[in-house]
């Protein structure tokens, strides 16, 4: 039996990780997945990789920190990082989350209710590394002894810890290995927030140590506030890709289509998630058509992020967050809209509706709505005559974490599915009790290293888990399937996902948004929007 | 009459410093500026047939033109259910329920009788007649049976925890030296208690007695020793528990009330928006470069900077 990971060995000096998890290791998954053994292999890290950056945690490495050179600058780093942690809990510096922290720091009952709901700890096949009380166990003794200065009592009361570089090093990988979903801080019974703590964690690194995902600071949120958007696009470029959108879409729909661009005084403001324009452009293909149909007033701005709703700030750096959604404010005030509404993406939904909402004075101040509301008050008010035998095909609903558990938009997705879908079902758990894809705070973006074996073999396990089951009756390749998700990051898990273990060749599940399954039962459009393709 | 009085004074100051403690706790959490939103949904103030799945008013459209329900009853019947019965151990992690409710209502029923049994004391106080009438007969009998059935559970359920603790493969790596500590103290303390009772002998004065001694610094009284060990050690007990995380009655306020249900959006010119504006201008000492921070620059200054473009606004 494999030795069970302890705290003490966090603070451990040799460089070997301290876990290695074996396919027999892992929760096991339904048809046709049932057979561990012959599931992709995953591919060890590189002899650089393990030499240069610090990878002893476990399998993968996210962040590639370079290894300090001597002990000075691993004391220096141990140093910020004492720094840094002191910086959390003083309300000049974090005032944003002060409040939840100390709550979770100072009462957590450590009744481990928590670990049953985590999809990652579960799905590891309950590796003590992964339980949610691991990561935030280490960062409550340090707080206790480092920012409380609470000495021997403490200690006996609390639990000690050896703080060291390699510490500090894992903990770094460790805040992300967590989707920060948040699921387990719904079933904790004190109200503690393990989600929140690897959240923190990351905000440490990155405001303090400027440590951080490259994918989510130099090529996400630095890339954005250059360019205008993390896919490097500028104004120009999102023009043109949406001109040959709407090319492509009125096409494939029969009559033309048109995205009106930067005009003042619509009543709305959409932004997409950019990554959909580049990689799923039948998607704001669709939302220009349907918004056409209705009659709404819209614009998209190109204003620097005012075309591109990610906000990656929003999982590891609270100035990076700011700054994005005060440009995505500054685009709609520019314009003079009525309201932004925001695409389908999950993450964005949440930043600028739900986060950001305490950071927006004054005239930043404008109303943002769910693109969930408006397509659904679209679809229930008869305007547009659609066919439900058009999407005759098994279709099953992804709930995208932040648009659901953490924003509470429930039903106005399912109410459309429900009337233009014949074959939908739930997942189960549904609703606020979903299952995260596996990709969320950034995850979905994250492929250095091995990372998406652990993406798509850990954290996305128990998804995968679900869709399966919900298609248990339809697995059959003759059948396509549809997996809807509203969200441009759970997209970009399910399509790596999917590919990963060929669920499209071998059993033809395909994955998708809202807005396509509409768009495929309007009457006035040509019959098959929903082209049967890999993507 | 000088341990008497000792006991009276380690009784009072307890109380004093428990709820001095509890206040400190709770005035502290309170006095922590508002966070960003981090609510988790079902927020059970919602509407009801939201809050039923799990909803919230951002699947109203144009929500912000509606003044926003507040569902009290919803949010009552959360935290009835939830104090009461530990609703969310029920749901998620049943077998530890069977203990913790043991414990938690074991408890509930001691300070239950510790609550009747002083007013019975004070009612027959203030009004010497009722000491003799049947009314505080029944109080007798409502705060022994209250009592003895309290410690009961108390004592059953917290051994039972402690057990769990020291052999559940998932508890036993996070089991501290004062986990163990604080639930055996709940087990000495009550064990101690209730034995006392059971032995003390008949010339003892009674537990109303007792309260009444307690509430009118009546010196003459005696405890049994072992009685009185249980009181001394209650009351440290007592004075010690707001100093832990055992303080959780308090912090659940606040970890529901002001993070998971805290749903209230910030509009133009409202009081909130005016908390927000003094926040904005703390000034951080955040040290990566990009963040800017560098002590002079307040939290909105550094949000209108663009640290890709040079910094420039
Ligand atoms: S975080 Fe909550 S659920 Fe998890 S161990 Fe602590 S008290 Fe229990
Ligand atoms: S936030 Fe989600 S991924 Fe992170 S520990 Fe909690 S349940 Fe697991």
């Amino acid at each position: 039996m494999k030795r069970k990971i302890s705290l003490d060995d966090m603070s451990k000096l040799e460089r070997e990780p301290l876990t290695h998890l074996e396919p027999g290791d892992l929760m096991p998954l339904p048809a046709p997945l049932e057979d561990r053994a012959s599931s992709p292999g995953w591919k060890p890290l590189s002899a650089q990789t393990m030499e240069k950056c610090e990878c002893a945690l476990d399998d993968t490495c996210a962040v590639s920190i370079p290894q300090p050179q001597n002990e000075q600058e691993e004391q220096e780093l141990v140093r910020k990082f004492l720094s840094g942690l002191d910086k959390l809990f003083r309300r000049e510096d974090n005032w944003t989350f002060l409040q939840p922290l100390l709550l979770t720091m100072e009462h957590c009952a450590k009744c481990q209710t928590c670990g049953d709901a985590c999809h990652i700890f579960e799905a590891s096949g309950r590796n003590e590394l992964y339980r949610p009380t691991f990561r935030t166990e280490i960062v409550r003794r340090l707080y206790f002894k480092y920012v409380k200065h609470g000495g021997l009592l403490s200690a006996w009361q609390h639990g000690d810890v050896k703080l060291n570089w390699p510490l500090v090093a894992r903990l770094i990988e460790l805040s992300y290995r967590c989707n920060i979903c948040r699921r387990c801080a719904q079933v904790c019974p004190i109200g503690a927030d393990n989600g929140l703590v690897a959240h923190e964690l990351r905000k440490l690194f990155s405001q303090e140590m400027g440590i951080a995902a490259k994918e989510l600071h130099e090529n996400g949120s630095m890339l954005q506030l250059r360019v205008g958007s993390s896919t490097g696009m500028n104004a120009a470029a999102v023009k043109d890709n949406i001109d040959f959108i709407d090319e492509d879409t009125s096409e494939r729909a029969g009559f033309e289509v048109k995205t009106p661009w930067d005009v003042e005084g619509a009543d709305i403001l959409l932004i997409h998630n950019a990554g959909e324009i580049v990689a799923w452009p039948e998607n704001p293909g669709a939302f220009a058509l349907i918004l056409n149909a209705a009659g709404i007033s819209w614009t998209l701005s190109s204003e620097l992020a005012g075309y591109d709703s990610i906000n990656y700030g929003v999982w590891y750096d609270d100035a990076q967050f700011a700054r994005v959604a005060i440009k995505h404010m500054e685009a709609a005030r520019k314009l003079k809209v009525k309201k932004i509404v925001l695409g389908e993406c999950g993450h964005a939904h949440k930043a600028l509706s739900v986060i950001a909402d305490r950071l927006l004075t004054g005239d930043l101040n404008i109303p943002r709505e769910s693109s969930m509301t408006l397509l659904r008050d679209i679809v229930m008010n008869g305007r547009i005559k659609f066919d439900p035998a058009r999407n005759d095909f098994p279709v099953t609903l992804h709930d995208p974490c932040n648009l659901v558990r953490l924003m509470g938009v429930v039903e106005p997705q399912r109410e459309v599915v429900r009337l233009l879908c014949p074959k939908f079902r739930e997942m189960e758990p549904h609703g606020v009790d979903n299952y995260c894809c596996g990709g969320g705070s950034g995850f979905a973006i994250m492929s250095g290293n091995n990372f998406s074996d652990w993406r798509f073999q850990v954290s996305g396990r128990k998804k995968l888990e679900q869709i399966l089951n919900a298609f248990s009756d339809c697995l059959d390749p003759s059948i396509p399937k549809y997996l809807c998700a509203p969200c441009s990051n759970c997209k970009g898990q399910f399509r790596d996902m999917l590919a990963y273990y060929d669920l499209w060749e071998k059993n033809k599940i395909l994955y998708g948004g809202l807005v396509e399954l509409i768009v495929n039962a309007m009457v006035d459009v040509k019959p098959g929007f929903i082209q049967w393709e890999w993507r | 009459m000088t341990t008497t009085l000792f006991l009276y004074a380690i009784l009072y100051a307890a109380a004093l410093v428990f709820l001095v403690a509890c206040a400190v706790r709770a005035i502290g959490y309170a006095r922590l500026p508002l966070h960003l939103r981090w609510e988790l949904y079902p927020v059970p103030h919602e509407k009801r047939e939201r809050a039923r799945y799990g909803g919230s008013y951002f699947e109203s459209p144009e929500w912000w033109k509606e003044p926003i329900a507040f569902n009290h009853l919803g949010e009552w019947k959360s935290m009835f259910a939830e104090i009461l019965f530990l609703k969310g151990l029920w749901e998620f992690k049943r077998k530890m329920w069977y203990r913790s409710y043991l414990f938690h209502l074991g408890l509930y029923l001691l300070i239950g009788a510790a609550g009747i049994l002083f007013a019975a004391a004070f009612a027959s106080l203030i009004l010497p007649g009722l000491a003799s009438s049947g009314f505080v007969l029944v109080l007798h009998y409502a705060y022994t049976a209250a009592g003895l059935l309290g410690a009961a559970l108390t004592l059953v359920g917290a051994a039972a925890l402690l057990i769990e603790r020291l052999t559940e493969e998932d508890l036993k790596p996070y089991t501290t030296a004062g986990d163990i500590f604080n639930l055996s103290f709940f087990i000495v303390t009550v064990g101690i208690l209730t034995a006392g009772y059971f032995l003390r002998p008949d010339t003892s004065p009674g537990a109303l007695a007792l309260a009444q001694g307690v509430l009118t610094f009546d010196t003459s009284l005696k405890a049994p020793p072992m009685f009185e060990v249980g009181l001394v050690l209650g009351a440290l007990l007592a004075a010690y528990i707001p100093m832990t995380h055992m303080s959780h009655f308090i912090a659940k306020y606040f970890t529901y009330h002001t993070v998971r249900w805290d749903d209230a959006p910030n509009r133009r010119g409202a009081k909130l928006e005016q908390k927000l504006a003094e926040y904005l201008t703390y000034r951080p000492t955040w040290s990566a470069p990009h963040v800017g921070a560098d002590g002079s620059k307040s939290w909105a200054e550094i949000a209108m900077t663009n640290p890709a473009q040079g910094g420039k606004k």
